[in-house]
């Protein structure tokens, strides 16, 4: 028999595509009962274009390979206690974040790629979908297993899971992602596939990930950049979700333009937590925060929106916005976290006066102007041993969470307020992007989780802040808080590099 | 005397995770343990799902099952992504070897005609059953609760699509690549009455809302009775049909079906022996799937295999149950 | 025109790839950063499976370039011989 060679087009399809069946016992409604209720028009789900023609055996076969490689590394790391190689230890702070803010977020991307992995009426999308929901889960779990070993020399990274699910601050990304999977399975796809994967998740991992390396950190550059290996299947994935809806029918056009508009502002508020890591909780630096978004945002944005200017799709007028607060964000959102720092699992500090200076350089229309003083004040009193704490709970903006304390980019001394009134009651909001999102949908924005809100109501934990932090967060007091000065992380560092010293004498010596 | 000094410093100060430590007390967790107990979110919920307001967005309440916990269970083969991609890997290995074995050495062109055409009639459809039975599982991982069986079942999901994407190479393989016997196969799937009841039943699957049905109604149900069936039986059978040659391409079903029973067999039994609602409930959607699947399997029993097939694969599911306490 | 990019992990296997890139695309700025290079191209860049085989002296498949891929920009076709990426812009 002579075999015709079959190329890789033909054979996702066979082996993939073709699966499929025109049910006749059952009527595809009751088998996809989701697709229709958000409004999008599917006509000809054959129309969908694989991005990766991926089969599961070359998915076993390529994966596993990258999980040897990365588990030779962790177990290399852990046998060598790699945290001594760290730059300095304020560094792990980030990566505390990191494991507490974004690892849950790989969870719940697993949940919700299996829950689209099923619901889509097209097969080839459904496939698509689960390898990711497969991906993601591969994501939380490596991250998990590459902090094991900082966990056991480092507070703050015991109760990441518990912590999530409480905790003020990680209410931001973990509203963001509930918000995406309580939504329609087509708008999960515009805010997950398209804005978080194709346009958000380089800024969150390619510079901090570079940076991680540059601060000695092989653990976390290791998932970091093994994770952004399936990170290109994804985005494909989100670019030819969002092509595949505009050509399906014009009336797709006006509701995903509302979501990409929606989701990249929801997306970006996220991002301030990355903001803050990479100027201010990586010792050595890679790039600033503006630099990393003028070119994995600014410049991959426009080049997007331009590839989808055919289809009538626009910039979503946010970004304007954003682009306005980039020399901003990332102070105004680490003066946040150092003034809650009493409340924080993970340590902040005023930056030494080298690297206030690189911030100066880096940020030379705002950072003196309007950040060095008030840096400058608040280590002074550091210094006076009346480190600052604001004993106060923020006002949340209630729709992204944050604390307001953004400020308003025409007048950046002024805080930026927004209010809407729903129901008799008001609402309030940092930003025109925020405010939007709720007055489109008031009813899903209203049911929102708010930390401070549920504290007033005594729903976590009792009346005192210790009961919130302590009993509720499982924060251990004075210990995972407070400044990086004077914790037992930064006595332990000492130590170990003390001791080095000490070694490195004796062996001299002798 | 230096090295003492160092390993007393850098003493970890602590074993493990907290979520770890307060379900298997304070040692070293295994990297199983810590990556799949008790790291789905649970609490504070933000938003209804808009398609499910009923519902939470984790709701324990998607079955009628009841477990007091949830991460009672355990994977016996302690599957997280990288002991699973890897376990997959080796077995896509050797699967890849024997395909491209019986591809070299033309083993197609020594099955005889009827064998070839009983493969092409009785087997090859099987590949839409597998489409099915991923929707199923990757159903039960996305509404399930907790990571020990939710994860179980994604990877169950995969693999199902795996199997059918094996099922079509075997196809591609009996007819030099030219897609005729997929097309075939198809034909067989849609009219064939010897397939209708199968495929009547996977619809019905389909339509399930109670994941912890759906796993009973596939992985329990009809899975027990078409492995036997197909990757026992129909084996046997063709192999005294001189069909020995097709062993080889269905090795991985048969090394695939050994391991993924025993989650399920764990499973099931962890669930049953909760309690007396569990046991009753769980009963009764056995009970009416087996009814069903059975009836449903018979012609094709029949033509796969002969007249007795279809107690023999019934034969095997209830002493499956029996260990499970059912 | 915009730009399309790639960025892989910065190791032996990648070095081949970028190699194989700068030759079938003499238009490309290669940049070098911590544990990463990212490589930038106007419009289209393709990776073309003869030449990184040629580099690497040994057989190699379009899929086995996702262990090593860090990131990317633009419209992707993959298909047996070749990756390209463009924008239409
Ligand atoms: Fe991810
Ligand atoms: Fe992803
Ligand atoms: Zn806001």
């Amino acid at each position: 028999m002579s075999n015709k060679k079959l190329n890789m087009k033909d054979k996702y399809r066979l082996l993939t595509r073709d699966l499929e069946w025109e049910f006749s016992y059952r009527d595809r409604k009751e088998i996809f009962p989701q697709e229709d209720f958000e409004g999008i028009k599917i006509t000809d789900w054959s129309k969908w274009e694989d991005p990766f023609r991926l089969t599961m055996d070359s998915y076993w076969k390529y994966q596993a390979e990258k999980e040897k490689k990365l588990y030779a590394i962790f177990d290399a790391f852990s046998q060598n206690n790699g945290q001594q190689n760290v730059t300095d230890a304020r560094y792990v702070n980030a990566i505390k974040l990191f494991l507490t803010g974004v690892s849950p977020l790989e969870y719940q991307a697993y949940s919700g790629f299996a829950h689209v992995g099923r619901q889509f009426g097209g097969v080839g999308a459904r496939v698509a979908c689960q390898m990711q929901s497969l991906d993601e889960l591969r994501h939380v779990q490596t991250q998990i297993h590459a902090m094991s070993h900082y966990n056991k020399h480092f507070d703050g990274f015991q109760d990441f899971a518990h912590m999530h699910d409480r905790v003020w601050y990680l209410s931001v990304p973990k509203s963001f992602f509930d918000d995406a999977r309580s939504a329609g399975p087509f708008e999960f796809m515009v805010a997950i596939g398209f804005s978080f994967e194709y346009v958000l998740t380089n800024l969150l991992f390619v510079p901090f990930m570079s940076g991680a390396a540059y601060n000695g950190d092989m653990a976390t550059v290791t998932f970091g950049f093994s994770a952004q290996s399936d990170e290109a299947r994804h985005m494909t994935l989100g670019l030819e979700i969002i092509k595949f809806l505009l050509e399906q029918h014009e009336d797709n056009v006006p509701i995903v333009q509302r979501w990409i508009n929606k989701w990249l502002w929801r997306g970006y508020r996220v991002l301030t937590l990355v903001a803050m890591m990479m100027d201010y909780m990586l010792p050595n630096k890679v790039m600033s925060w503006q630099e990393s978004f003028e070119v994995y945002f600014e410049e991959a944005a426009s080049s997007l929106f331009k590839d989808l200017a055919r289809y009538g799709i626009e910039m979503p007028p946010y970004a304007a916005d954003a682009i306005a607060e980039k020399e901003h964000l990332s102070h105004q959102a680490w003066s946040i976290f150092y003034n809650y720092g009493h409340a924080a699992a993970f340590h902040t500090w005023m930056p030494t006066a080298q690297e206030m200076d690189w911030l100066s350089e880096k940020y030379p229309n705002t950072f003196d102007k309007y950040y060095r003083p008030r840096f400058e004040k608040w280590r002074e009193m550091e210094e006076a041993g009346e480190r600052y704490y604001n004993p106060t709970l923020p006002m949340l903006c209630q729709t992204c969470q944050i604390p307001m304390g953004f400020t308003d980019m025409e007048n950046p001394t002024m805080t930026s307020y927004r209010q809407s009134v729903y129901d008799g009651e008001r609402y309030n909001f940092c930003s025109n992007g925020c405010k939007d999102i709720f007055d489109h949908e008031p009813e899903k924005y209203v049911q929102s989780w708010m930390p401070v809100h549920q504290i007033f109501q005594g729903n976590c934990g009792g009346p005192e802040m210790e009961d919130v932090l302590g009993d509720y967060y499982r924060i251990n007091l004075g210990v995972d808080n407070l400044d990086f000065k004077g914790s037992p992380d930064e006595a332990r560092w000492n130590g170990w590099h003390n001791l080095q010293s000490a070694e490195d004498k004796l062996k001299k010596a002798s | 005397m230096t090295i003492e000094i160092k390993t007393a410093t850098l003493e970890p100060i602590r074993n493990t995770f907290e979520h770890t430590r307060r379900r298997f007390g304070d040692k070293p967790a295994s990297r199983y343990q810590e990556a799949s107990y008790d790291i789905a979110p649970e609490n504070n919920f933000h938003y209804r799902p808009m398609w499910q307001p009923d519902k939470l967005l984790n709701d324990t309440s998607r079955t009628a099952v009841v477990m007091e916990d949830w991460y009672a269970f355990r994977d016996p083969r302690q599957y997280y992504y990288g002991t699973y991609v890897q376990a997959r890997a080796k077995l896509q290995e050797v699967t890849e070897n024997n395909y491209a074995f019986f591809d070299k050495r033309g083993l197609g062109d020594r099955l005889s005609e009827e064998v070839k055409a009983k493969v092409v009639r009785c087997l090859i459809p099987l590949r839409h059953m597998e489409l099915g039975a991923n929707m199923n599982n990757v159903l039960c991982s996305a509404y399930g609760t907790s990571t020990v069986l939710t994860q179980a079942f994604l990877y169950n999901g995969m693999d199902r699509l795996g199997i059918a994407q094996y099922l079509s190479r075997i196809g591609l393989l009996l007819d030099g690549n030219s897609a005729e016997v997929l097309t075939k196969a198809k034909d067989h799937w849609m009219t064939d009455p010897a397939w209708q009841g199968l495929r009547r039943y996977t619809e019905n699957t389909l339509v399930v809302e109670d994941w912890y049905e759906v796993f009973i109604a596939q992985d329990v149900v009809l899975d027990t009775l078409v492995y036997d069936l197909m990757y026992r039986q129909f084996d046997q059978a063709i192999t005294e049909e001189g069909g020995s040659d097709l062993a080889m391409l269905i090795e991985f079903m048969q090394e695939w079906h050994k391991d993924t029973s025993r989650w399920v067999d764990a499973t099931l039994k962890s669930t049953v022996a909760e309690s007396d609602h569990n046991k009753e409930l769980i009963g009764r959607w056995v009970a009416e799937w087996r009814e069903k699947a059975v009836a449903d399997l018979a012609p094709l029993a029949e033509i796969a295999v002969g007249d007795d097939a279809v107690n023999a694969c019934t034969e095997a599911l209830n002493q499956r149950l029996a260990k499970a306490g059912l | 025109m915009s730009k399309v990019y790639i960025a892989l992990q910065d190791n032996e296997e990648s070095h081949y790839i970028v190699e194989a890139i700068e030759e079938d695309n003499p238009d490309v700025t290669v940049i070098y950063q911590p544990a990463m290079i990212r490589i930038e191209c106007e419009g289209h860049m393709v990776i073309k499976r003869e030449t990184v085989e040629e580099k690497m002296g040994r057989d190699w498949e379009i899929p086995a370039l996702h262990v090593n891929l860090i990131t990317l920009g633009g419209n992707v076709d993959e298909d047996d011989d070749q990756l390209s990426l463009t924008w239409n812009n």
